[in-house]
């Protein structure tokens, strides 16, 4: 039978795959991806939580971070456009441009 | 037995797709394998219940944001290859690991106590959408409005960001400048 333990290790695995690549890559776009991954993962554990504690505040939570999913992409696509109108590239070591 | 099947096949196929998502080189690749990642996680949702969650996963995931992101390949050049340079990529992967590792045990630790209890419990014999409904529009009606005011905010900021005469700067723009003493000359 599958217990919330099952669960939330799928929901860690998925969330280490989104950090490891929140770590590795140079790409904003991708960046933006990763992130995306690490918030399913969340998302996965709160309806799990919910489930098993049969309370639907963890579903409530998983809502508002869609919502909040949902902003970011808009905002961060928009600002993606403007530095690449500007830089002609998304690779962060090109924008890189406080060289310390 | 279903729920168990369903349950592997899920995680095996979701956890490969990520894997693609992090480690392709394309960017193509990488947007549709999250997108079809993120329809299995929409099927984990419907398994545990939370089925308008799972439909609202479908909606706004699957269907708006990956749209966003197909819209936005458009400016990026989508078909070539990305070069990243990594300087150690063994050191990332056990930074990663070790520190997701502790962000598990972290989070983790609190729930296997017996110390939570349910706030909102579920109702017996009534759907997950009219139960959703009554806890989100009675206990969480201010963070609702809130998330409402938030969802324009970023409406009108990728408007304004990716609107078209916005191209040089956002500050100083001094061709609108000039179009509005034309304008003026007009008159």
């Amino acid at each position: 039978m599958i217990g919330l333990t099952h669960y939330l290790v799928v929901s860690a695995i998925i969330f280490s795959i989104g950090l490891v690549g929140v770590l590795r890559r140079r790409n904003l776009l991708m960046l933006f991806f990763a992130t995306e991954v690490m918030l399913n993962a969340v998302n996965i554990a709160f309806a799990a939580i919910s489930h098993y504690y049969n309370d639907l505040t963890g579903q409530m939570f998983a809502f508002f971070i869609i919502a909040i999913a949902a902003s970011e992409v808009a905002v961060g696509l928009g600002l993606l456009i403007v530095l690449y109108k500007k830089y002609g590239s998304l690779d962060l070591d090109d924008l890189a441009s406080m060289k310390g | 037995m279903y729920e168990v099947i369903a349950f592997y096949l899920f995680s095996v196929l979701t956890i490969g797709l990520f894997l693609v998502t992090i480690m392709s080189k394309n960017v193509l690749y990488a947007m549709t394998s999250l997108a079809a990642g993120m329809v299995l996680i929409a099927g984990f949702f419907f398994i545990l219940g939370a089925d308008f969650l799972g439909v609202v996963q479908l909606i706004v995931y699957v269907g708006a944001v990956m749209a966003l992101y197909s819209f936005a390949m458009m400016f990026f050049d989508a078909t070539r290859d990305i070069k990243e340079k990594n300087t150690n990529p063994s050191l990332v992967f056990l930074l990663g690991g070790l520190s997701a590792l502790v962000l598990v045990l972290m989070f983790a630790a609190p729930i296997h106590s017996d110390a939570i209890q349910a706030l909102y419990p579920m109702h017996e014999g009534v759907g997950n959408a009219q139960d959703v409904g009554i806890v989100l529009f009675t206990k969480y009606l201010v963070p609702f409005e809130v998330a409402a005011v938030m969802l324009l905010v970023a409406m009108i900021a990728g408007i304004i960001l990716a609107g078209k005469k916005m191209d040089d700067s956002l500050t100083e723009d001094l061709s609108a400048d000039d179009e509005i003493l034309t304008q003026k000359d007009e008159k």
